[in-house]
């Protein structure tokens, strides 16, 4: 598989997006702390991780005793610009606000 | 202080050689990242993040420097740079991994909540990017252009 399959593989899960997600709020969490207020077992979460950081999509760092999670964006904004220009991203940029303020959302 | 953290890795078709020179050789850096940083790269020493007019926009000590594989920077805005409180580090880790290169960019001892911190977040990404696909096809992304920019990518 090429990294960019692997990538998006990884994010075809809503369980791994959600993790993502978390990761984006919160950096440097331990497996423990990712696993609160899921319903997913702490093996299930385990197995996401290991999907994540094969894409490179999540980096570990040990601390001591434990292994904490960052969020790794570099390859989704490779893959994002493949496919958009810097002209278009400036259109995307306004299309997305709009969006957001039309749904109610915080900019 | 409340600290923030961030890692960036990518990996690239590339040698140790190429991506260290492409951190710390002005003419190569402004190809890619737009600015070019500037020092004699020795522990101790002052580094400068310049524009193409020759603004420092950001500055710092070089903590670390161990050609091709790790380049350790502290990191701060030229007005704070007499306040080593204020320094935030970045660490450049370039790893040979089985014909690849991985770089890896962590930037921590970052004031949480910050204009820095939350800046940077939308800066590495982008100039690792740019690096990468400057390394493996010689062209840079030009998603700088337009845009009054910062040490930290704003």
């Amino acid at each position: 598989m090429t990294t960019d399959d692997l990538v998006f593989k990884a994010l075809a899960d809503a369980s791994r997006r959600l993790i993502l997600d978390r990761l984006r709020d919160e950096g440097g969490l331990a497996l423990g702390q990712l696993c609160e207020g899921h319903d997913m077992s702490r093996q299930a979460v385990s197995k996401h991780l290991a999907i994540l950081e094969d894409a490179n999509l999540v980096v570990s760092v040990r601390r001591g005793r434990e292994k904490l999670h960052h969020l790794n964006p570099v390859p989704i904004h490779d893959i994002a610009l493949r496919w958009i220009g810097r002209f278009q991203a400036d259109h995307l940029a306004a299309l997305h606000h709009l969006k957001k303020i039309l749904e109610g959302d915080q900019p | 202080m409340n600290t923030t953290e961030f890692h960036y890795t990518t990996y690239l078709k590339s040698t140790p050689e190429k991506v260290w020179a492409a951190i710390t050789t002005p003419e190569f850096a402004s190809k890619y990242w737009g600015n070019a940083n500037f020092s004699d790269w020795q522990a101790g020493s002052r580094w400068e993040h310049r524009t193409p007019t020759g603004t420092t926009v950001c500055t710092g000590l070089v903590r670390e420097s161990v050609p091709p594989k790790r380049l350790v920077l502290s990191w701060v805005t030229p007005a704070d740079f007499a306040d080593e409180s204020k320094h935030s580090r970045v660490t450049f880790a370039i790893d040979d991994i089985q014909g690849m290169v991985r770089l890896s960019v962590t930037h921590d001892q970052l004031e949480a909540g910050s204009d820095m911190a939350t800046s940077i977040s939308g800066g590495w990404p982008r100039v690792l990017s740019s690096l990468k696909s400057y390394l493996e096809t010689g062209v840079a992304l030009d998603t700088w252009a337009g845009q009054e920019r910062s040490c930290h990518g704003k």
